[in-house]
């Protein structure tokens, strides 16, 4: 239900309300677990990440992490497609593959009274898959299909263009999914090898929440994750990123135009980064009361939605934000959004809205526990990024403690109207590449 | 975002719905008023939603849109509220607001710690009766209205054939018409038409409260009678009685042609019955043979034949919702493999159910399915938002907290002759619609 900014999904820590109690589990085989217990409803959802992800990609095999992924659960062992979906479908177990350009998620769900058998079917995909070459072609196919219609989707194409843009040969510049052309060309070999690269015990990062116990955790992710390969391929390197002012028109048909607007980020290990993602919040966070929002939409009615969100990705971060608008409302909303760069630059934020996107962020801090599979989920993001398990409990006192000071500080450093790039997808009326 | 439209939002597969009966409270309050309360006390968290039985389909002709364009208003302040306030309030509480119109129902809610549930409440009551908007304010907000109708329709061919589809199916019944409305009549849209509407249905014997979360029903109860309680009843609230749909005697078809389009693909929606209350044992049967010709990417009837068997198709996908208040659409939708022509993937798809119409329900399909059934509504309660949605829907279009309760039951009991007695009642094509949605001109 939110503004759709798929592209700019972030690993960000989304902790929890102080009294679900995160445990770490350490297997008897060695594998650390982060566990919620929560023993009302009679399942549990285990999540599992392996970095890396579709930046793992070999030079020209793009698309084939995301092939592989999409892969998984089309057969495994001595069963094809159709016996491992009936399988699965017959345990009501839910398995979801997916990846990124940071990494495979592979998240689960499944029931405590079949969590034996159901865990046996996630092994089997996860150690011994099929690859065959017909599920290869059929879901290849699927993959194409998606990509014809991204090459006349305008979200799609501003994406692929402000990646481009932004990190040029890194991986991060291209999309993970990779072209016609790449995943045309992709063999049943490469599907192989990506699998062999990107799902290893060396990246892996794992929690779960629901009905289960820390020692029958232990067991089960040694059963689970054994068999898997030691070590896989080495991660990409940091991505160098160009960052110049301007606009970028690209022509598509169309009563409205889609834009993408970034700039440079902060990384999360930055000391100041909680006083970044304050200034976010203020800027085009998730408020209908942001500044944005209320420039853009409320008072000038020039878009039906607008947001930024502050992206800190494994290999580079960046400050970005999208909208639409009608053609002939483009150049007006991208001078009040520059206006906005300005004099946030120039003169921070107010006291009253600092007090008012600090009381938001630490009263919705609880309110991200929203199931088992979100904090599953959660959890994993948090390891990911580095943090301690008890960091729930102290994040939001690093809320609290970002002064005005701070932001104006931080505001100077990090908002740079003279590096805010818009890609425009569309026919926007009085608006060229400068 | 806030102010959406629901049903492109909502789920349209009805397998999810909950029993959960030994959590649910419900009252009623002297004026009218549903109250029903759903306890999960896992978090300290609550949702707490207004839903009014007005939507869509109720506006008058001329009109489209009102319902959604006035949901917006909302949020345009009251005699003691300033526009803007009600959203900054619940963050400032660090909570989360927003609001939805489908056809038959608009909804507001809130997501926010239990401990606020009070000021929530105080709110909600407020805008139910004392809205004032500015002229000023309603004009911007149309434009936002034009825009979000720019984004969600106008900018998506796949949009513009389901809004073409829903047009050409009902002939008759106001479910022709897009939630969002038509374009020109959202442009004409006015205060006063907001007002009018705004004092026609606006009203605590037309609207239903759930509360989901960690609160006790009394409490909810006795908080909901301090704030909801005063308001006065309206006596214009009539029975909703819409123009029906007369019989469909022929086979409807059409083309939208797009330079947009990347890739085509064949819709149909067949005119289904839905589910009504005390009486859903066929709209049981059709959300269960949805899951069986469409439900899954790889076992469901029409996967394995069109994606599997052969390579007619990418994706192939059957749905169908049946919380409606009038009978609604059961729905297909085919994207043909790249070489594959509209009419050849067409006919494909017409030959599969034209098979499984003569073969009947593989029994081990059926299984599989009601396991399904029965871990969705175990997974259900993994989300008290999610069920608070459920219940409101349900309720917003007639249903009964029975009727709810026994839904899992009912699509259990469902049985190989009741699915092929509905598919045979449904998937009729002098009953549908077929769109093709194409690139270029294309021939059918």
């Amino acid at each position: 239900m939110m503004l759709r900014i798929a592209l700019f999904l972030l690993a960000l820590a989304t902790p929890l309300r102080a009294e679900v109690t995160i445990q770490e589990v350490i297997s008897p085989g060695g594998i650390k677990a982060w566990l919620v217990e929560e023993h009302g409803i009679p399942f549990t959802a285990l999540e599992l990440r392996f970095k890396g992800g579709t930046s793992l990609d070999r030079p020209n095999k793009r698309g084939e992490v995301n092939l592989m992924t999409a892969l998984i659960e089309e057969g495994a062992g001595s069963l094809d497609s159709q016996g491992f979906a009936a399988a699965r479908d017959a345990l009501a177990a839910e398995f979801h593959f997916s990846t990124d350009q940071d990494g495979v998620s592979v998240s689960t769900r499944f029931l405590t009274d079949n969590r034996d058998e159901a865990m046996g079917l996630l092994r089997l995909a996860l150690t011994k898959p099929r690859f065959d070459q017909d599920a290869v072609d059929r879901v290849r196919e699927q993959v194409l299909s998606g990509l014809r219609s991204d090459a006349k989707d305008p979200a799609a194409m501003a994406s692929n263009l402000s990646r481009a843009q932004i990190y040029g040969r890194h991986p991060y510049g291209s999309d993970g999914s990779g072209t016609i052309e790449s995943v045309s060309a992709l063999t049943r070999n490469d599907v192989m090898a990506a699998f062999q690269g990107a799902i290893a015990r060396d990246r892996i990062t794992v929690a779960a929440a629901g009905d289960i116990t820390p020692d029958e955790l232990g067991v089960l992710l040694d059963e689970l994750l054994a068999d898997l390969p030691a070590a896989g391929t080495l991660q990409p390197g940091t991505a160098e990123m160009t960052l110049q002012g301007g606009i970028t028109v690209q022509d598509f048909p169309g009563p409205q135009s889609m834009v993408i607007f970034s700039q440079g980020g902060l990384r999360f290990e930055d000391p100041d980064y909680f006083a970044a993602s304050i200034l976010n919040e203020i800027i085009g966070g998730g408020r209908f009361s942001a500044r944005l929002m209320t420039e853009v939409r409320e008072k000038r009615g020039l878009t039906y939605g607008i947001g930024t969100s502050l992206g800190s990705y494994d290999h580079a971060q960046a400050l970005m934000g999208q909208f639409q608008a009608s053609n002939d409302k483009v150049a007006e909303a991208i001078k009040v959004i520059r206006d906005e760069w300005a004099n946030m630059a120039a003169n921070g934020v107010t006291e009253q809205e600092l007090a008012d996107a600090k009381t938001y962020m630490t009263g919705a801090y609880p309110l991200r526990f929203d199931g088992n599979d979100t904090i599953a989920s959660i959890l994993v993001g948090m390891q990911d990024l580095g943090l301690d398990k008890d960091y729930p409990k102290t994040r939001n006192a690093k809320v609290e403690a970002v002064t005005l000071a701070d932001i104006k500080r931080v505001a100077a450093r990090l908002i740079k109207p003279e590096e805010l790039h818009f890609i425009v997808v569309g026919q926007p009326v009085g608006v060229v590449n400068e | 975002m806030r102010r959406t439209l629901g049903r492109a939002l909502m789920g349209l597969f009805a397998l999810a719905l909950p029993a959960a009966a030994d959590t649910v409270s419900n009252f009623t309050l002297d004026n009218g008023m549903q109250v029903v309360v759903i306890e999960d006390h896992r978090a300290p968290v609550v949702t707490h939603m207004v839903w009014y039985k007005i939507g869509r389909a109720d506006e008058a002709p001329g009109h489209s849109g009102i319902a959604h364009f006035f949901e917006h208003l909302m949020f345009k302040g009251t005699k003691t509220v300033a526009p803007g306030e009600f959203s900054a309030t619940v963050e400032q509480q660090g909570g989360n607001d927003n609001a939805f119109t489908s056809n038959d129902y608009t909804a507001y809610f809130q997501r926010i710690a239990a401990d606020r549930l009070d000021l929530m409440m105080q709110l909600e009551a407020d805008r139910m009766v004392n809205l004032t908007m500015s002229e000023e304010d309603v004009a911007t907000e149309r434009q936002v209205i034009l825009e979000e109708r720019g984004q969600r329709v106008d900018s998506d061919p796949a949009s513009l054939l389901r809004e073409q589809m829903s047009a050409a199916q009902f002939l008759n019944h106001p479910y022709s018409i897009p939630v969002i409305g038509w374009r020109d009549e959202i442009a004409a849209l006015t205060r006063q038409d907001a007002l009018d509407f705004y004092r026609a249905y606006y009203a605590p014997n037309n609207a239903i409260l759930v509360v989901a979360g960690d609160v006790d029903p009394q409490a909810v109860l006795e908080m909901a009678k301090t704030h909801y309680g005063p308001l006065p009843p309206s006596d214009k609230i009539k029975p909703r009685q819409r123009p029906a749909e007369p019989p469909q005697l022929a086979e409807r078809r059409l083309v939208l042609s797009d330079q947009r389009v990347a890739q085509p693909y064949i819709a149909r929606s067949y005119l289904a019955p839905e589910r009504n209350p005390g009486d859903q044992k066929q709209a049981a049967a059709l959300a269960v043979l949805a899951e069986l010709l469409g439900g899954s990417g790889t076992t469901s009837i029409l996967a394995r034949a069109l994606q599997f068997d052969t390579q007619t198709a990418v994706y192939a996908s059957a749905f169908y919702d049946g919380t409606s208040l009038d009978p609604e659409t059961f729905g297909l939708v085919l994207v043909p493999s790249e070489g594959v022509a509209l009419a050849d993937a067409e006919k494909a798809m017409d030959d599969v159910i034209a098979e499984f119409l003569k073969k009947g329900v593989n029994a081990k399909d059926l299984e599989r399915i009601k396991t399904k059934v029965r871990a969705a509504e175990i997974y259900s309660r993994d989300s008290a938002g999610g069920l608070a949605r459920d219940y409101g829907a349900a309720l917003a279009v007639g249903l009964t907290l029975q009727d709810v309760a026994d839904w899992p039951n009912l699509l259990q009991a469902v049985t190989a002759e009741d699915v092929m007695a509905a598919a045979n009642l449904v998937l009729n094509r002098n009953q549908a619609v077929t769109g093709w949605l194409t690139a270029t001109e294309a021939a059918q």
